[in-house]
């Protein structure tokens, strides 16, 4: 097939105008699907990371507004393979005025001491980090939200209160580095909860663990459920990847969402390619006749016009497949980043996929006039006007 | 003068392989940008139908939404008295202290589960919600660990039909009816008693919000100045209509990701039609030379060509219509920002489809104009000599 290579290369070239507006056409496509597909394998095929992977998250199984007692902290601690636990409770609040959206971040409480050990992968200087564990009043933020705010170290932030009463007034103590979206902040959970009524006073949101190893985290997860199965308040512990997934279903069914806009582009891409090998075919069904009379056998134009259809796909697909890296990127880092399971913006089995997809689309789109190109008859393609 | 229509529409259906695979083409990026606007119609409507011009809900300061407001019954006390509250039939004030949270229960699209709005309230608080009717069961009897569900929730959350019990705060509840609220919001939301409720939540004194219904429109804006206003009650009253219209921008993810997509699809469609349009003059050369021959100016010719790209991508807005119709009425669900799941009926109106067909016959436009001119500029001898 390799033979051919130059005349397929000569072939897709003499109709400039027409391959670059099939190139364009399937790579911006390809792009889109591109986009989607890295989405869809962050979200359901890909492994978590391996930080992400020991940690289980807790909660109340009715929901998660329902809090949990913080004494169910000791008891998860004694279940073997636990190597670390610490709570953690939204805040909620308003900075400055709720009806900006632009206003919103995550907010909240934990115990400082564990914060940098459950979540390993946050960077932190070891100064900001101590100044923030001798400070009470004092919290921590991702670098994205210090960006966006132009907080600094020894700033102070004040948050109005919505689930919980009075205001709170906080000082930046440390910003800290994160592998995603980083607009949170972080402050002592003890601040808030000694001024709380007595009814309100040891409840907590979820509890955040880390287990021993990988192996263990199903079987820690069961074993927590089934400690408080008889308890007045049961819970759900599941993976923080889980747990995550969870928020993205809340915007609704998004699998079937992707599935559907990926179907549908896909479908797209091949009528375009089908449609452009089908009018380059007819154009040159007296060059068939032509390619026959000097030797060339029904399997060889065969070969020729489903390679010159790959090769145009597959170029569409390259081109879309780049593209799309660069608009990856940009939903890693949009805000919505820091509720959405973490996307690899390069990903050799997607990157695999696009170009699969793309060479599949340029054979299946080709075949039928290849296959009637490859079999008219000599005399028929040379008479042939059109 | 003008090169006749019927000679486009013929062009089109002598090459129907090609049209076909164009129009098609255009017609899933209508199809994809329609059901994106039925949806958001869909949950307009929904949140368009809830709430009542008369009816305010009263939350603490600083909270946007009902789930993350308290409301003391002391508040509620102050308030209830105020001027312009309209009365009930008994002679009570129509006020309604509720409490709201959510419960996560396995839904028809979420079998891991997926989050529910559950609403503690009061008699005073069913009749003031007007329209809201029992189709089947009856209501909860004060005491008792029951519940009422809406419609939307009956049909997709397997736990929660007549007759089940779900489980939560100190043991399980009995659904005992279910509740259609016509179009409006309080389909996707289970109703309980407000003392039971919130005893259950251990939350007996601090509830979430109230709502309160005013004698009259006028009456309503002044109600809603006089709690604004109210240092000592430090509340937030918005009207309830406002309340369910700013919840629309729960659909701004999908909104954002549709419009996306739809660019996108758009351009390559757009392409895939000038692909298209570039071919048609290419193999009628001859034909153009002929029309100009017979008198037809370089303008008609522009026209007719530019004519056949928008007839084409309008065959697709048409193919996209049909393709999205089967969605109209289909129920989804999207997380709002009551942290809960709305539920709502995609709606594919005459006014999406007329959209539709309006965006496939720009990209036509889009497509067809340098192949249109093209056709156009093309010498007479040289048209005419080309094979």
């Amino acid at each position: 097939m390799f033979r051919y290579f130059p005349l397929i290369v000569k072939n897709c070239w003499r109709n400039r105008r027409r391959t670059s507006l099939t190139i364009a056409s399937i790579g911006v496509s390809m792009c889109l699907l591109g986009v989607l597909m890295a989405v869809y394998h962050a979200f359901y095929m890909s492994d978590p990371a391996p930080d992400q992977a020991l940690r289980l998250v807790t909660r109340n199984r009715v929901s998660l507004t329902f809090p949990i007692p913080l004494f169910y902290r000791d008891k998860i601690r004694q279940v073997a393979g636990v190597k670390d636990i610490m709570m953690s409770q939204w805040y909620g609040g308003v900075y400055k005025d709720a009806r900006d959206p632009k206003n919103f971040f995550a907010r909240f409480g934990v115990e400082p001491p564990k914060m940098f050990q459950i979540y390993g992968e946050l960077k932190i200087p070891e100064d900001q980090k101590q100044a923030w564990l001798h400070d009470r009043t004092g919290c921590v933020i991702g670098r994205d939200l210090a960006n966006k705010f132009n907080f600094h170290v020894g700033d102070r932030i004040t948050l109005t209160g919505d689930i919980f009463p009075g205001t709170l007034e906080l000082t930046v103590r440390g910003i800290f580095d994160s592998p995603r979206t980083s607009e949170a902040l972080y402050f002592d959970w003890a601040y808030v909860e000694e001024g709380l009524d007595e009814g309100r006073k040891g409840n907590v949101g979820t509890f955040n663990i880390v287990v021993d190893n990988t192996d263990d985290v199903p079987r820690v997860a069961k074993t927590i459920d089934d400690e408080f199965h008889n308890a007045p308040v049961q819970t759900r512990t599941e993976t923080e990847q889980a747990f995550i997934l969870s928020f993205v279903a809340m915007l609704g069914n998004v699998k079937l969402f992707l599935l559907s806009i990926c179907a549908a582009v896909m479908f797209t891409i091949l009528l375009v390619s089908g449609n452009t090998m089908a009018m380059s075919v007819r154009e040159r069904v007296r060059e068939v006749g032509v390619l026959k009379t000097l030797g060339f056998t029904g399997g060889n134009i065969l070969q020729i016009i489903l390679g010159e259809a790959c090769a145009i796909s597959v170029a569409g697909g390259a081109i879309g497949y780049l593209l799309s890296t660069f608009l990856t990127g940009g939903v890693k880092k949009s805000p919505a980043g820091a509720f959405l399971p973490s996307i690899k913006q390069f990903d050799p089995s997607v990157a695999a996929a696009c170009i699969l997809v793309a060479l599949g689309i340029g054979l299946v789109s080709s075949f039928i006039p290849a296959w009637n190109a490859s079999r008219t008859n000599i005399v028929e393609a040379l008479r042939s006007t059109d | 003068m003008a090169i006749p229509v019927a000679y486009n529409l013929r062009n089109l259906v002598v090459r129907k392989t090609t049209t076909l695979m164009t129009a098609l083409g255009i017609a899933l990026t209508v199809a994809v940008l329609l059901a994106m606007m039925a949806l958001l119609g869909g949950l307009h409507k929904t949140l368009s139908a809830s709430g009542d011009p008369l009816q305010i809900i009263v939350m603490r300061k600083s909270s946007e939404s009902e789930l993350v407001s308290n409301f003391t019954r002391t508040q509620f006390q102050d308030l209830k008295f105020k001027q312009g509250i309209a009365r009930a039939s008994d002679g009570n004030p129509m006020a309604s202290l509720e409490v709201v949270t959510v419960i996560n229960l396995a839904s028809v699209d979420a079998p891991e589960g997926s989050n529910v709005t559950l609403r503690g309230l009061l008699p005073i608080g069913i009749e003031m919600r007007q329209g809201l009717k029992i189709t089947s069961g009856r209501w909860f009897e004060n005491g008792k660990r029951e519940l009422v569900v809406g419609k939307s929730i009956a049909k997709r959350y397997k736990g929660a039909e007549l007759g089940k019990r779900l489980t939560f705060g100190r043991g399980d509840w009995e659904v005992v009816g279910i509740m259609d609220a016509g179009q409006s919001a309080q389909n996707s939301e289970i109703f309980g008693n407000l003392d039971q409720i919130s005893s259950d939540l251990q939350r007996v004194d601090v509830l979430s919000s109230a709502l309160v219904r005013a004698t009259d429109a006028g009456a309503a804006a002044a109600l809603l100045n006089s709690i604004n206003d109210d240092q000592r009650l430090n509340m937030n009253a918005v009207s309830e209509k406002e309340y369910y219209a700013l919840q629309t921008q729960a659909a701004a993810p999908i909104e954002y990701l549709g419009i996306f997509v739809c660019i996108i699809m758009a351009i390559g469609s757009s392409f895939a039609a000038m692909n298209t349009m570039y071919a048609a003059v290419a193999r009628r050369a001859r034909e153009v030379g002929t029309l100009r021959v017979l008198g037809f100016s370089r303008g008609s010719i522009l026209v007719s060509f530019f004519l056949e790209s928008v007839l084409l991508a309008g065959l697709g807005g048409l193919l996209g219509c049909l393709l999205v119709i089967p969605l109209n009425g289909v129920t989804t669900g999207i997380g709002s920002t009551t942290f809960s799941e709305l539920a709502f009926a995609f709606r594919v109106t005459p006014e999406i489809m007329l959209a539709g067909v309006a965006f496939a016959v720009i990209l036509g436009a889009v497509g067809g104009v340098f192949p249109a001119r093209m056709a156009a500029n093309k010498e007479i001898l040289v048209a005419l000599r080309e094979v």
